[in-house]
């Protein structure tokens, strides 16, 4: 590892260097884009360090709407304001919708042919699968919460049932359960915070 | 299918903006909401195109968001007349979910990005993200299941099940790059036993 990624913070030399650094990132992002994100934007460019970017990101995850585009605005408005964060939303998406759209029409000339519909059937599976790894992978990330991992289990698996089983709205389940997870995780926070400090 | 009046471009149009803002944890969150009504409340999209989306928008670079602008192409190009030009109406509808799922997120992103980092030390700002997380993986879960759940016949579809099992564990377990899984998939598609 390069020892000067935690020293040095540069910055975009211009909008259009921005634009252009979020181009790259976007364009090398299959499926998880956190990888690639870090790597352009600590190893690469290093305009922010780990650190940084880790406090970047956490920012970027309380925040609805996707992560990445959420840290492009961010990072864009901090360097460049305004223009700088509409240059980094466009850089994340104009030329992967351009591609995309590409792909799309290939599809429709294609999907007569019965090993194209097929293959994209495949892809189908997996892409399913790659979600549930996603996700499987997130979930590691709760031993340690607030209300115990089995407590954080047990309200991930009625979000689960109440989507994929009961069909409740989405709204709902955030508004619903959600309230009930966050206000039992202040409790939980404020009387570690209150108690006697631990070691 | 039903079909697509002048009046529901808006409904849809209003389906992505009102619900972008609760896309807590990505778009990938709001898929069993989008699945629920495109198909069962609308009719205005097929199960096999709303899966041939998302399998686009996963073999393509870019955001997951992206998965959102493949809805607004199906709807576009199920809206087309017959005979007119294919793609005009399938672009428009990708640039308008798009658009109206980034615009207010984007707006609450530009304005809340100080506020959130002046108060990131604050109990009310980690217990909303801590306690929001298992809630959203749960969602996460609930869409990977929906993509799956309408090949519910298991005689026929079992080969899907399996190959969504088996990227699960290749994912899970291996160093699998997410390009080597997808093109194995694509492979074992074109031999036709997925259904």
């Amino acid at each position: 590892m390069n020892p000067s990624i935690d020293q040095v913070a540069q910055r975009p030399k211009s909008v259009a260097n921005l634009f252009w650094a979020m181009t790259s990132l976007a364009l090398q992002g299959f499926g998880g884009i956190f990888p690639i994100s870090r790597k352009v934007i600590v190893e690469e460019r290093r305009w922010l360090t780990n650190q940084e970017f880790v406090e970047e990101w956490a920012v970027a995850q309380v925040l609805p709407g996707p992560n990445i585009v959420n840290l492009a605005v961010m990072l864009g408005a901090r360097y460049f304001g305004l223009r700088g964060a509409l240059a980094s939303i466009a850089g994340i998406f104009l030329f992967p919708s351009i591609v995309l759209i590409l792909m799309a029409i290939f599809f429709e000339q294609m999907q007569d042919i019965p090993e194209v519909a097929g293959a994209l059937q495949g892809m189908g599976a997996v892409a399913a699968g790659l979600i549930a790894g996603s996700a499987i992978k997130l979930a590691s990330g709760l031993k340690g919460h607030p209300i115990t991992f089995l407590g954080s289990m047990v309200f991930m698996g009625i979000a689960f049932l109440s989507l994929a089983i009961f069909k409740i709205s989405l709204i709902l389940v955030l508004f619903g359960l959600g309230f009930i997870s966050v206000w039992l995780t202040y409790r939980r926070i404020s009387a570690l915070r209150k108690g006697p400090p631990l070691s | 299918m039903n079909p697509i009046q002048a009046s529901d471009w808006l409904t849809v149009a209003l389906q992505f903006a009102g619900l972008s803002l609760f896309s807590i944890g990505g778009a990938i969150a709001l898929l069993p909401e989008m699945h629920r009504f495109f198909i069962d409340d609308h009719g205005w999209m097929t199960e096999k195109q709303f899966n041939s989306g998302l399998a686009l928008a996963q073999a393509s670079p870019g955001p997951n968001a992206l998965m959102l602008a493949m809805m607004g192409w199906y709807f576009g190009l199920n809206a087309t007349a017959v005979g007119s030009s294919p793609y005009g109406l399938a672009i428009l509808g990708f640039l308008m979910t798009i658009s109206c799922a980034l615009i207010p997120t984007c707006t609450l992103a530009y304005t809340a990005t100080s506020w959130v980092q002046k108060n990131s030390e604050k109990i009310f700002v980690i217990a909303f993200k801590q306690g929001m997380a298992p809630v959203v993986i749960g969602a996460m879960m609930a869409s990977s299941w929906i993509v799956s759940s309408h090949n519910a016949n298991y005689e026929i579809y079992w080969p899907n099940w399996a190959l969504t099992i088996a990227t699960i564990l290749l994912f899970s377990f291996t160093r699998a790059h997410i390009l080597v899984l997808l093109l194995g998939g694509a492979l074992v598609g074109a031999t036709g036993v997925i259904k």
